[in-house]
């Protein structure tokens, strides 16, 4: 059986999340929060749920930390716990829930992902790595750092590339007002941005976030016999990891979002030329200039000319992070993304694109170790 | 440059980390043709454990390489700005470390040459410009 054949089988059929930003509350609360809002959207009531799976969450983590979260729920589900794969275990534990309802394990799945960061522990970022801490080796931005150096070392990449990203981003984000941050900048603001991990800069770098967000998936003919309102199709899903730490790998500068996109746009059955809109992982700039490049939008070391004078704003030729993306919405990772994808589906977006037909969604994890995409459809 | 971080040394590392109190920097290779850092039981291109130690030559080019400014550890905070980065070994192996010399003519290709740091109660291998 080919992938091909699950396209448009399975539906995102509600989504919810909480507010982004300082919320003072543990994650166990902040999943139960979103979860809440997305079994709302889609019409589902809990005790028909009978998977519930969860990202773990970067902050603080804990063994059975799926249980304790069904038990905050007061559900039993038959499938159930945490996967630990960075950002993109949120598209990740989607295809899984697409493939245990195809083989009948369950019937609706509840994914859900809360993080808590900034009120919480965030020493997790600016962790050491291991005995190269002697050298000073420590973050997760140094080593998103040794990528950014890499790419410009390998295509001479103009540094307005990082600064297009960032202000598109930006740009967007500050129309949001669910955003965390609701700032937008100009290039001179970007190149003028203090340095943290020289060559990255402050706003190179995504926020630290308390946050959650929740989907529920079930098969489309699930769907109508329920009579979900407004079920959104996925199209195509792929991923791929790398799994090497960045020092050891042979090249910086090709990640495995290629080999996770081919399978999904192979599956949807488009290219990407015919995607309206994307919502890409941006971790950091860097993170968002690889994977339109690894996508195929446009050459490799060709997206400056991509991003540049405005294209991947709203209004451009392939609006991205239209609700502010990790830079400017929330850092939380990944699901956030998934739920501003499918409200561009719907036509419910606060900046809609006009007739969106192929909404596409990336997420990744670790320092580019893992990857994972995703193509819903009207 | 100083640093207290200890590291931690265990039966499998510890040849390496031995190496270095000698001044010199040891990798590990195997039958199959594969040479590798950091050190570890096993092969990992073929599982193999029949593992032996090389020394290097000392010579490697620069992969990537970052300078810190904020401080993630409070022992690195009078360094600000250093340097961290990624050197691929003449004979294969990457490792992290720090470049000194002439930092201003770093560069992605560039050789540099191991200067381990003999003043630390745990030596490190350093390379310089």
């Amino acid at each position: 059986m080919g992938a091909q054949m699950m396209r448009g089988k399975y539906v995102i059929a509600g989504i919810g999340n909480t507010a982004f930003g300082k919320l003072g509350l543990d994650t166990v609360t902040l999943n139960v929060m979103a979860c809440k809002a997305a079994l709302e959207d889609a019409g589902v009531d809990k005790v028909d749920v009978d998977a519930l799976l969860l990202k773990t969450p970067t902050s603080a983590k804990e063994i059975l930390y799926g249980q304790k979260v069904a038990q905050a729920m007061g559900m039993q589900p038959r499938w159930g716990g945490a996967w630990d794969q960075g950002g993109a275990a949120n598209l990740t534990l989607i295809n899984i829930a697409m493939m245990a309802i195809e083989t009948g394990q369950c019937e609706i799945a509840l994914v859900s992902y809360a993080d808590n960061p900034r009120s919480g522990n965030r020493q997790v970022y600016g962790r050491p790595r291991g005995n190269d801490a002697a050298y000073g080796w420590f973050s997760t931005a140094a080593g998103y750092g040794m990528i950014h150096r890499a790419h410009v070392a390998q295509y001479q990449t103009d540094p307005r590339a990082f600064g297009e990203f960032a202000i598109a981003v930006r740009k967007h984000g500050a129309q949001n007002p669910n955003a965390q941050l609701q700032k937008a900048i100009s290039m001179d603001d970007y190149l003028a941005s203090a340095w943290v991990v020289d060559p990255l800069r402050r706003d190179d770098c995504c926020l630290v976030s308390d946050g959650a967000a929740a989907v529920v998936v079930m098969s489309a003919e699930k769907a109508r016999q329920l009579q979900v309102r407004e079920p959104v199709p996925i199209l195509g899903i792929g991923g791929a990891q790398e799994s090497y730490d960045v020092h050891l790998r042979p090249c910086l500068t090709t990640t495995q979002a290629a080999r996770s996109a081919k399978l999904a746009f192979e599956m949807a059955g488009v290219k990407p030329a015919d995607i309206s809109v994307a919502q890409i992982y941006d971790c950091f700039t860097i993170t968002g200039l690889m994977t339109l490049e690894d996508y195929g939008f446009c050459d490799k070391g060709g997206v400056y000319e991509f991003v540049r004078d405005g294209q991947i704003q709203h209004g451009g030729r392939l609006p991205v992070n239209t609700s502010g993306g990790l830079l400017s919405e929330t850092g939380t990772p990944g699901l956030p993304l998934v739920l501003e994808a499918v409200r561009q589906v719907r036509g419910s977006a606060n900046l809609q694109v006009p007739d969106v037909r192929y909404s596409l969604v990336s997420n990744q994890g670790g320092t580019m170790h893992t990857h994972a995409t995703m193509i819903l459809g009207a | 440059m100083t640093t207290e971080i200890a590291v931690d040394v265990d039966s499998i590392n510890k040849p390496y980390w031995d190496g270095l109190k000698q001044g010199q920097l040891f990798y590990q290779a195997c039958q199959c043709g594969h040479h590798w850092l950091p050190p570890s039981r096993h092969c990992p291109a073929c599982l193999n454990e029949n593992v032996t130690w090389q020394q290097a030559s000392g010579e490697a080019t620069v992969v990537s390489w970052v300078v810190y400014h904020v401080a993630y550890n409070p022992e690195f905070k009078d360094r600000l700005p250093y340097n961290v980065a990624i050197v691929r070994l003449r004979e294969g192996p990457q490792l992290i470390t720090n470049i000194e010399g002439d930092t201003q003519r770093l560069a992605v290709g560039e050789t540099v040459r191991l200067k381990v740091d003999l003043g630390l109660e745990q030596p490190l291998a350093r390379f310089s410009i």
